[in-house]
């Protein structure tokens, strides 16, 4: 296998904003423990403003890395701005990821995304955010 | 920092004697041993001495073992050479389920040139059963190949028994042994093998020697052809140095065979009574007593495998990781499939191997460290999270 950056491996190590936000505004569960990643992210939201985010992932050290790069990447952002971080962003954040993890930058923006979802939906607005069918498919496990 | 090995199922340091035995065969010994001058015959000799130490840890004799480079090319070796040899009696051939990918690549190769395979499963340790080889076998079944132990899991499966179930139907019987030569006791005859598969650096030798005892008699289509060496099996100027030092692992781990048992099975279940003891949540894989001397396979639930395998590399400790997310095809074991592994705790899977090399200070070192690295990743895991939140919820 291809070698982690440094980059991914200093986020791996300590990562940044582990952890559950009490109360959240928004919660987002997606990956599938049979696939080897589950990411669960929380945010809060307060003026439109993402004002914190917090994780809890099972995974291999790119999924850890992932997590921890997009909750350093949401803080301080708008919703509109959020929506509109990519995984290529959070792997290129990380001075890029091995071919065969990709699939974790993708679960890491999926994990964002469905966060923002559930936030716009305990809000009753109605929700900009499209989730590919592959999110949260950890539920069909249960 | 400490440092410690505990992969030996990967590969083994060259034994030091292993190293000095080597050396003068790279620079002063350096002969062709196809070469009738002096210089030639002296490595012929070399050769010939260390085929004859292989064949003596195996209870073979010398002209039934024929070097190859490496463990996965014997069983290629076993597998084509033996089915294409015999393929006038028959072409159904018997293999289990958790044989390594150097069998079952070349079965599948087999089938797809109009063979049928039989993929016989284990049962939840891992062993094949006896009589599931006798119901399989048919009129045309012309090659078993099952393994003497699993590289993963450890467990040791009934060879003798299979043995002499096809030798009372007439089918040519291979074994990979390359988990267990220099480990256990391995006797081609006691097991009632046609073929084995054994490699030099799995067991203190060099990378680069293995080999396939083939007994005499038994008809095997060479995979590599155009020379004269290994009897005309196995052409390719021989691999000098490598084999010598081969022969001379071999010789080492006569000598020490029943040591290696009664030093590496304490220290195994000193580590896994460790574990056990501080860690919840926790599966062992394989037979509990019918297991390799210095294997210890867990799953560990909430947890995923490669990210303990990079802490604990951190920490100095060197393991492998059963987890998809350590293989190139994101799919977890085969082996962890096939006992019935519960999918969703076997990508929190470890490989610890032992080896002569480790100490009880090196096992104490590692049941101190592997815990509270289980500890950290789980109270970062959603799934230990969701797990508690169900717990008190009853």
């Amino acid at each position: 296998m291809e070698q982690y950056s440094s980059k991914v491996m200093e986020h791996f190590a300590q990562p940044h904003n582990v952890g559950e936000i009490e109360n959240a505004d928004g919660v987002g569960t997606v990956g599938n423990p049979v696939c080897g990643d589950v990411m669960r992210l929380y945010i809060k939201v307060e003026n439109n403003v993402i004002t914190d985010a917090k994780f809890k992932t099972f995974g291999c050290g790119a999924a850890i890395a992932t997590s921890s790069m997009v909750t350093d990447l949401v803080k301080g952002k708008t919703l509109d701005e959020a929506l509109k971080i990519s995984n290529a962003a959070v792997a290129e954040a990380l001075g890029g990821l091995p071919k065969v993890k990709m699939h974790c930058s993708v679960l890491a923006e999926e994990a964002l995304k469905s966060a923002l979802d559930d936030y716009y939906k305990k809000q009753g607005k109605p929700s900009p955010v499209t989730i590919s069918p592959d999110a949260g498919h950890e539920h069909e496990m249960e | 920092m400490r440092r410690v090995y505990l992969d030996h199922a990967a590969t083994t340091p060259v034994h030091p004697k292993v190293l000095e035995a080597m050396l003068p065969y790279f620079t002063v010994k350096f002969g062709n041993p196809s070469n009738l001058h002096d210089i030639g015959r002296e490595a012929k000799n070399a050769v010939e001495e260390a085929r004859a130490k292989m064949g003596t840890l195996i209870g073979a004799r010398a002209d039934e073992v024929f070097f190859t480079a490496s463990g996965a090319e014997s069983n290629n070796f076993a597998i084509k050479g033996l089915a294409q040899a015999n393929s006038q009696k028959g072409k159904h051939i018997i293999v289990s389920q958790i044989e390594h990918f150097s069998i079952l690549h070349p079965v599948k190769t087999l089938e797809k040139a109009g063979f049928t395979v039989t993929y016989l499963p284990t049962d939840k340790q891992g062993l094949v059963s006896p009589d599931d080889v006798a119901r399989a076998i048919t009129k045309e079944t012309v090659l078993v190949s099952i393994m003497h132990a699993n590289n993963e899991i450890g467990t040791i499966e009934p060879i003798e028994e299979i043995g002499r179930i096809t030798k009372e139907k007439g089918v040519l019987f291979h074994t990979d042994a390359v988990a267990t030569t220099g480990w256990i006791p391995v006797d081609v005859k006691a097991m009632g093998v046609d073929a084995l598969s054994f490699s030099g650096h799995q067991f203190y030798g060099p990378k680069g020697a293995a080999g396939l005892f083939v007994r005499k008699g038994v008809r095997i289509k060479p995979q590599i052809e155009g020379g004269i060496q290994e009897d005309g099996r196995r052409s390719g100027t021989e691999n000098v140095p490598a084999i010598v030092g081969l022969g001379k692992a071999a010789e080492i781990a006569a000598a020490e065979i029943t040591n290696r048992v009664a030093y590496l099975t304490p220290l195994r279940d000193r580590l896994q009574k460790g574990l056990v003891e501080k860690i919840d949540h926790l599966v062992i894989n394989g037979h509990p007593a019918k297991r390799l001397p210095n294997n210890l396979n867990i799953s560990l639930w909430f947890v995923e495998g490669e990210s303990m395998l990079l802490f604990l590399n951190m920490q100095g400790i060197s393991v492998s990781s059963g987890s998809a997310c350590t293989s190139r095809s994101l799919k977890s074991s085969h082996v962890l499939t096939c006992i019935g592994t519960d999918a969703a705790v076997a990508n929190g899977t470890l490989l610890l191997s032992l080896g002569m090399g480790n100490t009880a200070e090196d096992i104490d070192y590692v049941i101190e460290t592997l815990p509270p690295i289980v500890q950290r990743l789980r109270e970062m895991s959603p799934l230990y999270e969701d797990m508690i939140k169900k717990e008190k919820a009853k």
